[in-house]
């Protein structure tokens, strides 16, 4: 199967191994890899803001950029959600652009889900953990995934998953809002670190780039021992397809 | 000026208030979990849950059929029913309902309505004195406050606070047990209902085949508002009304539980006109009231769907943000994430900037009793405000956009982000160390900064990654 990488912004610049762990075991389990070099973003930030010309305008560049492939695989739950759900609307009223964003729409998928439903791969018996572990769950997956599927993926094999007290609770990133309410945001990602924390795990499992730089920049500022990675990166380790990281 | 920094210092104070924070905490968490177990326990959740959201969405689709049919019912019933275009129409009526029957006393029970049109400073202003009888807002009266929470009045209060108001405002002994303070306030309340002679209440909804009004209340004082003074006055707004009887059971086992957890309120009163022949009590008089007060515009717009609201508070208790600020941050009658959604459009440009308060988690939604898509209206709302938005982000915005439509420029501005961001080996940008102060210190003032990878992705997919195997 052809499988193009949309790989987001934000795991293109911060997060190069969460792209690499996915490209891997996307070709571990028979795929071929394409990366379209044209993409750049989904226009989320321009759509959350309030600025919906720009994000159609994005977003539209992104059904000529993914045209040519069958099938688009996105690390973030938030991105997908954003070509998923929110963009084709957008585009409602130039019906040719509109066609090709509900086509993006429907050949789109998160990678923890396409595993899942398209690949059939066991990743509750292929996950290896040697330590206990938490996780965040991304506010966004919630038309994707639950945190119970989370949940499910991560407690094969015996592993200690530490649920933090409120599973579904918000990072405080939010986006634009993270820097127009500082404050706000800051307080919100108290209270989930606080959770975090107390779970006593110091494994966060972070399937979301923009959470991850929220809520590491916080655990580093506050001084808690909390290390975060994306589900693509623990199975690309259990399966010797990166090399454990710290 | 920045129209979004005025309601970023205010959340940011309001957050400041520890104690106020704290209370909040403590309520909302306790409330969410009890909305959950409630919840669990109820089969079928999901298909009541669409039939509420189908119920109150028909009703707006329908809206003046079934409005006609109550007041044809409620008049043909003996209710006196009046119409409101606005809070300044609203007060005149009641107040001239008030005035030419020479009514002195008037006891309410709680509603939002006559919150929105600030009513009893109309009454008061009128020679009418006004009692709150439920007893988050009566400590909230005595105390001079204003509530912070469309369900809990005094959310943000904590039980020293509410002991001195009692104290200083009714001259009894000082405590701080609630059994003993409600004791206090029933007493002091039965006086005033011996004496009344005006009762003022909301209604939680006005059923269109009956015309009957049905009042959810938890502490009794619901049913003494609309029984025992002789003429009973029912603000409502015109969103409120359901087809039939029927539907109102769909609803109720929705409300109380996303409210507080109970599987119902404590009572819930149905008031189907004025006292009858043989009736043992009930008001000579009941006056319906609907206002409208910019709800028909709402009716008319994209924004519909919020007035399918019940007023249950459950997206209140579930949101992050409301959680850290407490409701007077919002400025508004209406707090929280339906008030993010429902201020804007009733009060205009004084809250249009809440809609962005908002890390649009979804909590909201995920827990709103008749399926608001609050996110989704929040996103909308916040294009209505783009042009008002800061020159300053305006232009960054499209400049970012314009370089996103051009990978080469994407490109670079990746490497120049590199290039540009001080290094001191952590791998990481901290308050102190970067000279771009200005622009970095809205992220770096609450978390530090990941320096991103020597690498990019699309840098190790050309260096190797791409050809591998």
């Amino acid at each position: 199967m052809e499988v193009a990488l949309f790989a987001t912004c934000l795991t293109d610049t911060f997060y190069p191994r969460v792209g690499q762990a996915v490209v891997r075991l996307l070709r571990h389990f028979g795929c071929r890899v394409c990366f379209p070099d044209g993409q750049t973003c989904c226009g989320q930030p321009a759509y959350n803001s309030g600025f919906h010309a720009e994000a159609a305008a994005l977003l539209h560049r992104m059904t000529r950029v993914f045209a040519p492939y069958a099938c688009v695989v996105t690390p973030s739950a938030s991105c997908a959600a954003m070509v998923k759900h929110h963009g084709p609307p957008l585009l409602a009223d130039n019906p040719p652009a509109h066609e090709a964003a509900l086509r993006l729409a429907d050949k789109t998928w998160e990678f923890n889900t396409f595993l899942r439903d398209q690949l059939n791969v066991d990743v509750a018996g292929l996950l290896r953990f040697e330590e206990p572990v938490t996780f965040h769950y991304p506010c966004h997956a919630r038309e994707l995934y639950s945190p119970a599927d989370l949940q499910g993926w991560l407690r094969g094999n015996g592993h200690d998953v530490r649920t933090p007290v409120h599973a579904d609770l918000c990072c405080g990133f939010g986006g634009v809002f993270a820097v127009e309410f500082p404050e706000v945001s800051g307080a919100m990602l108290d209270d989930k670190l606080t959770e975090l924390a107390a779970t006593g795990a110091t494994l966060v499992i972070c399937n979301e780039a923009a959470c991850a730089l929220q809520m590491m920049g916080g655990a580093r500022r506050r001084g808690l021992p909390l290390r975060f990675k994306h589900l693509a990166e623990c199975l690309a380790e259990s399966l010797g397809l990166l090399e454990p990281a710290a | 000026m920045n129209p979004t920094s005025g309601l970023r210092a205010r959340l940011a104070e309001a957050h400041r208030d520890q104690r106020v924070v704290d209370a909040v905490h403590l309520a909302t968490w306790r409330k969410v979990e009890a909305r959950a177990d409630a919840m669990a326990g109820l089969r079928h959740y999901a298909a009541l849950r669409d039939r509420a959201a189908q119920i109150r969405q028909h009703t707006l689709d329908h809206l003046p059929q079934y409005l006609e049919q109550f007041v044809e019912r409620a008049t043909a019933l003996g209710a006196t029913v009046h119409f409101a275009a606005n809070a300044d129409a609203a007060c005149a009526t009641v107040c001239d309902i008030a005035v030419s029957r020479g009514l002195k006393l008037a006891v309410k029970s709680k509603s939002m309505t006559t919150e929105e049109v600030h009513l009893n400073d109309a009454l008061l202003a009128a020679g009418v004195r006004v009692v709150e009888t439920d007893l988050g807002e009566f400590i909230v009266q005595i105390d001079r406050d204003r509530p912070s929470h469309i369900i809990t009045p005094i959310i943000h209060k904590d039980r020293r606070q509410v002991a001195r108001a009692m104290a200083r405002e009714l001259g009894c002994p000082y405590t701080e047990d609630p059994a003993e303070m409600t004791r206090i306030a029933r007493q002091h309340l039965r006086d005033i209902f011996r004496r009344c002679d005006l009762g003022i209440t909301g209604a939680n909804f006005a059923v269109a085949e009956t015309g009957t009004l049905c009042l959810v209340t938890n502490e009794g004082n619901g049913r003494m508002t609309v029984t025992r003074p002789r003429v009973h006055v029912a603000l409502v707004g015109i969103e409120k009304i359901i087809p039939r009887l029927i539907d109102l059971p769909v609803i109720l086992k929705l409300l109380a539980r996303s409210s507080t957890g109970q599987p119902l309120g404590a009572y819930t009163t149905l008031i189907t006109g004025p006292r009858r022949e043989g009736d043992v009590d009930g008001p000579e008089e009941l006056h319906i009231v609907l206002l409208d007060n910019g709800r028909s515009r709402i009716l008319s717009g994209p924004f519909r769907e919020v007035l399918r609201c019940v007023r249950c508070g459950a997206c209140l208790n579930a949101c992050p943000v409301y959680r850290n600020v407490g409701g007077h941050a919002y400025n508004s009658v209406y707090p929280g994430p339906i008030g993010s959604v429902l201020s804007p459009l009733l009060y205009g440009r004084p809250a249009e900037e809440l809609p962005r308060a908002s890390s649009l988690c979804g909590l909201c939604y995920q827990v709103c009793p008749v399926k608001i898509d609050i996110p989704r209206l929040l996103v909308q709302l916040r294009t209505a405000t783009r042009a008002r938005q800061p020159r300053g982000k305006r232009l960054l915005m499209r400049a970012w956009a314009w370089a996103m439509d051009r990978p080469w420029l994407y490109r670079l501005a990746q490497r120049l982000m590199r290039r540009l961001l001080p290094d001191d080996g952590t791998g990481w940008i901290n308050r102190d160390n970067h000279l771009f102060r200005r622009p970095l210190r809205a992220w770096t003032a609450q978390r530090d900064l990941l320096r991103p990878p020597p690498q990019s992705f699309r840098e190790l997919w050309k260096g190797g990654l791409g050809d591998e195997r």
